[in-house]
């Protein structure tokens, strides 16, 4: 038993490790640039997949090995300088959401070209010369690749600390995070700064995906699931700090050891249950210290105002035809166009708090899914009718809203940003491996509407009318004293605080208001799949969610409707034509946030001379 | 006493920041408080507004006790603050800034289905006239010059009636003639209004020629306390602050 | 001249916040800015800085036109920025504030060292390895002032460097830049303190509204109320 336990902790030591890499790639590069880099997983798993095609590839031996590590993490590093150069560098100014986009953009990416490349299979790879025998720890055989695995995190951290406090270039590093302006104010030529420190960043997360290639073998789920643990480390330990990165890795890196010998179905939820007590009591982590004020001074919000005339009467008109013209259309149009009324409420929902609350979320999916959830699970388990269902969705998402936001709008910025991220996760993995209650992947079937509004058309009707509605009346609550009250404490949370307003408690019934529409929107959407399944909770629901916003753009009130109009065309399309939509709505979200910064109604009214 | 402050004390680490200040504002009475950098002042003024808690020492509001409340309940029982850097809502005009601290005021802020302009808009174009900025009502509060920016404040901060105004440095930024006319403004208010006001202030003109009375920190403690001419020709207080006055033009 | 700027133009967003400032500043001399706030004083110096943009206009230092570099090239030319809000490196000590500055000698200058920086705010000397964030208002200004030294310029840009200090301390401030200007070095400062300026000084510009509407000997201004009363309302 003891040995057993030894075993453990040493394997949970050496995954440490790993883990340790990327999260101090990932933890320099925000550091500096204040870039929360999503792609830095695709990065890791470019490195183990590069160092696969270098190993096979050079003759055996140390040198066919060792080099060929080496050289898959110099590689990255080059990818990571293009990534910087090419992109980054256009959007160090932009919101973080954008920028947290933008590296989406670029996951997307790589997945299609690794693909391409090396193919769908899992790849194996061979074992480190030299270290592929077990050694005896206390009587346990253990193998000695592991070991040196062990290792490495330790020797890597204090290369770095003497790389960051011993040398003229991590002076300037230094400086550079707290003040970039003044870096090159001083004569520093900071985009050569952030381009090395990206190259840094890069080639660890290039490292630690090509020293696994003895461990496990390589394959295109590798990105998003290291990212989401380098994530959760980075943010235990306080971002841009190496060493909580390091502590943070060896507490995840033990308590997924034995948590899988306890709970082997709920590891994920652990280490994000983790993740969020210590952000409460640490709202800037373990080892982090809240940033100091950037004098890149943000923009000045423009001032809001209803919509003009012109437009409202679009809007009208646009309703309009969205009444009268579905009676002569056919089935699979009026599949999509429910979809749309759908869509538009989950995006206004998401609107309402990143604008006026200019809170950021990166995990709206959980309220959709949770809405979807809340009336299916009374379908499957009371046979409940849809009437009840729907009245249960904006129930079971508002719930969550409640205990979740109570966590989320304490904190700010990319901070909250993965928390939510997190309370997602959380959920999708119940829902994923809770399967006595909610069947797991093969989700929840049969959710079909009562019979009066079984005829695709009445239940369009019924789409409409409940997504609209609800839509309208977020509007509504925009330009209501509450609306105002949020975007005061977005404004200057100093003077809300100074005259009586009280910004936690406002903040979050804002966030309980759009989790009951986003469940709203996830309920109407169970009923017009006839089916729930964990993916309506997934990373990639919750970034459907934002584009749409960000396509409409942020600070415009008719935004997230025209973002979902356009967002939800615009995906059933490249679904349709292209095999390989990834790469093309990646291509996509660059493209925006490289040209729309202001997103499409933004760009319009702009082009109409509106202020 | 519309302020009456008692041996207030506060610590960071070991280092007496503020040690045992007492001081007190009169309805009506502007009182100035001075002294070097890092002489405690901030810390002083953030335990009176609630910003922080202190370490000892009370804190009374018309003889009401207010020590460690947080800043919103310190506004609610009637003090009303102006900061060194202007803290308005730049998405919104200059009469929602007022409508905002109005709806505050009456407890409304979690009404989501009216519209905020229906609220208070008549109380809020009299509080701007007050500050001669009802001309500037439908401008956006993030395009404003400086020094109608600190009206808006102005207006923002008598939105409650309050007994107590504390302005940080209220005339930080703008230009001499800008700050008489500020200062002007707000002895009238306090004096019609029967307002006690408390500020900080690094411009010594300002202070000898608005403030009633000027209270001098220095390392935490009060070192120095009067009328303006007293404090003046205080050898303490030239010695760790005024200097020879050839810099500030108010020395020998 | 050792800096010439000819028509220069800046915007903020829509605001077009510098509207054609030409000013001189010749080799050796301590030009103070004047004006209200909001005059353009902190952007002119962005501006030569390359911290904004020029949207027109020239820029000549030594002959060169450097509007439209980046302010690391412009630093490198041989111009020094301290900034108003002195913006000195919290979390790294004094000495490494001052080396982050540290570039390589001017020709025809006597370089700065750490040593010589004491020599001229001493109080630095006695907390080299004290961190940026725990020294103050004062101890900070000088630190942002020896850490642009290091860099070696000609020619120093000062934004408002008494604002916010106490009048002891102001007037050590004045002590220093007259001091600097002993040893050659060339100091173009935006001021609002008219006393201090005056002190320091050996002529004066005034801006209004983003043009240059006065420009002569810091005497002479002291001895033109009508002036005075007009841009600078005092």
């Amino acid at each position: 038993m003891l040995e057993n336990l030894l075993v453990q902790g040493l394997s949970g030591l050496a995954s440490a490790s790993s883990l340790f890499l990327v999260a101090s790639g990932l933890t320099v590069i925000f550091g500096v640039t204040r870039i929360v880099n999503f792609a830095h997983g695709s990065l890791y798993m470019l490195g183990a997949y590069l160092a696969w095609t270098l190993v096979t590839g050079l003759p055996r031996g140390h040198l066919g090995f060792w080099g060929g590590v080496l050289g898959a993490a110099l590689i990255v590093g080059v990818v990571g300088v293009l990534i910087e150069v090419l992109l980054l560098r256009r959007i160090y100014k932009a919101p973080e959401l954008f920028q947290l986009l933008a590296t989406f953009g670029v996951v997307l990416i790589v997945q299609d070209v690794a693909l391409l490349v090396w193919g769908p299979q899992d790849l194996l790879g061979p074992r480190a010369p030299g270290l592929r025998g077990a050694t005896e720890v206390f009587s346990v055989r253990f193998p000695l690749y592991e070991l040196f695995l062990i290792s490495v995190g330790p020797v890597v951290l204090v290369l770095l600390w003497l790389l960051f406090h011993r040398t003229r270039w991590g002076t300037l590093v230094r400086a550079a995070t707290a003040d970039r302006e003044m870096v090159g104010a001083l004569g520093v030529n900071q985009r050569m700064l952030f381009t090395t420190v990206f190259f840094l960043g890069a080639f660890l997360a290039g490292l630690g995906g090509a020293l696994q290639l003895p461990r496990e073998s390589v394959n295109l789920q590798m990105d998003l699931a290291v990212i989401a643990e380098a994530f959760v480390v980075v943010v235990i330990g306080g971002l841009g700090s190496l060493p909580g990165a390091f502590l943070a890795a060896l507490l995840l890196g033990q308590m997924q050891a034995f948590g899988i010998l306890i709970f082997p179905k709920i590891t994920l939820v652990l280490a994000f249950l983790v993740m969020a007590v210590v952000l409460v009591v640490r709202p800037h982590g373990l080892l982090g210290k809240a940033p100091s004020t950037q004098h890149a001074a943000g923009p000045v919000e423009p001032l809001l105002r209803p919509s003009p005339r012109e437009v409202r009467l679009l809007g009208w008109g646009l309703l309009a035809l969205a009444v009268a013209v579905p009676p002569f259309l056919g089935d699979y149009a009026l599949i999509v166009l429910t979809e749309i009324a759908v869509m538009m409420l989950f995006a206004a929902s998401l609107h309402f708090i990143m604008g006026p609350g200019g809170m950021a979320s990166f995990g709206h999916a959980a309220y959709f899914g949770l809405g979807a959830y809340g009336a299916a699970l009374l379908v499957k388990h009371f046979a409940a009718p849809m009437e009840l269902g729907l009245l249960a969705a904006p129930f079971a998402a508002g719930l969550a809203g409640v205990v979740f936001g109570w966590f989320c709008v304490r904190l700010s910025g990319v901070y909250a940003a993965m928390l939510t991220l997190a309370f997602a996760q959380i959920a999708w993995s119940a829902a994923f491996q809770w399967t006595e209650l909610t069947g797991g992947d093969n989700g929840v079937l049969g959710v079909w509407p009562s019979g009066w509004a079984s005829d695709k058309l009445t239940f369009y009707y019924l789409a409409l009318a409940l997504c609209t509605g609800a839509t309208l009346l977020l509007r509504r609550a925009i330009f209501s004293p509450f609306g105002y009250a949020l975007r005061a404490g977005r404004d200057s949370p100093l003077r809300a605080e100074a005259i009586g307003m009280d910004g936690f408690r406002i903040r979050w019934f804002a966030f309980v208001l759009a989790a009951v529409a986003a469940g709203i929107a996830g309920g109407v959407f169970a009923y017009a799949k006839g089916s729930v399944f964990p993916t309506y909770m997934a990373i990639p629901r919750s970034v459907d969610a934002l584009l749409m916003v960000l396509l409409g753009g942020v600070q415009t009130v008719s935004g997230p409707i025209v973002g979902a109009l356009a967002y939800t065309w615009l995906h059933e399309q490249l679904m349709r034509l292209f095999e390989l939509w990834r790469l093309f709505l990646g291509g996509v979200i660059l493209a925006l946030v490289l040209f729309f910064p202001q997103g499409l109604a933004g760009a319009i009214g702009r082009r109409g001379g509106r202020e | 006493m519309t302020l009456a402050v008692e041996g207030l004390r506060k610590a960071f680490g070991g280092v007496k920041a503020v040690d045992g200040v007492s001081l007190s504002v009169a309805a009506g009475e502007l009182l100035a408080l001075i002294g070097p950098n890092g002489a405690g002042k901030s810390t002083c003024f953030n335990m009176l507004n609630g910003q922080l808690r202190p370490d000892g020492g009370r804190v009374l509001l018309e003889g009401r006790d207010i020590t460690g409340m947080a800043p919103r309940k310190v506004w609610r029982l009637g003090v009303g603050r102006t900061f060194q850097i202007t803290a308005t809502f730049a998405s919104m005009t200059v009469r929602e800034n007022v409508q905002m601290a109005l709806v505050s005021h009456a407890r409304g802020t979690f009404d989501f289905l009216g519209a905020l302009a229906d609220r208070h808009a008549p109380r809020a174009m009299e509080l701007l006239a007050r500050v001669g900025m009802d001309a500037q009502a439908d401008r956006a509060c993030g395009v404003l010059a400086y020094g109608d920016l600190k009206r808006v404040e102005l207006a923002i901060a008598l939105a409650n009636d309050p007994r107590l105004l504390l302005m940080d440095e209220p005339t930080a930024g703008m230009a001499p003639a800008e700050r008489v006319a500020l200062m002007e403004l707000t002895a009238r208010i306090a004096r019609e209004g029967r307002i006690a006001v408390l500020f900080t202030e690094h411009d010594m003109d300002v202070v000898f020629a608005h403030a009633d009375r000027i209270v001098v920190l220095d390392r935490g403690k009060l070192i120095a306390e009067g009328a303006p001419a007293d404090v003046r020709a205080d050898p303490q207080v030239r010695a760790v602050y005024l200097g020879t006055g050839h810099t500030h033009g108010v020395g020998a | 001249m050792l800096l010439d700027l000819r028509e220069v133009h800046a915007h903020y967003g829509r605001a077009h916040i510098l509207q054609g400032v030409t000013l001189s500043v010749a080799p050796g001399e301590v030009l103070a800015l004047l004006g209200r706030n909001g005059a353009g004083k902190s952007t002119t110096m962005k501006a030569i800085m390359g911290l904004v943009r020029p949207s027109g206009g020239e820029v000549r230092f030594e002959g060169t036109d450097l509007a439209g570099r980046e302010p690391h090239e412009i630093a490198r030319a041989g111009i020094g920025y301290v900034p108003e809000e002195r913006r000195i490196f919290t979390e790294l000590t004094v000495a490494e504030n001052l080396s982050v500055g540290r570039r390589p000698p001017r020709a025809g200058l006597e370089p700065w060292s750490e040593a010589r920086i004491f020599e001229i705010f001493p109080p630095l000397a006695a907390m080299r390895a004290r961190a940026g964030g725990r020294m103050s208002g004062g101890e900070q200004q000088m630190l942002t002032i020896g850490r642009t030294l290091m860099g070696n310029p000609r020619l120093l840009l000062l934004d408002e460097p008494s604002e916010g200090l106490a009048p002891v301390i102001v007037e050590r401030m004045a002590d220093a830049i007259l001091r600097l200007k002993r040893e050659g070095l060339t100091v173009l400062l935006s001021e609002q303190n008219l006393h201090f300026a005056r002190i320091v000084a050996d002529r004066a510009a005034v801006l209004e509204k983003g043009r240059i509407r006065w420009e002569g000997a810091m005497d002479a201004l002291m001895a033109d109320d009508a002036a005075r009363a007009e841009f600078l309302a005092v």
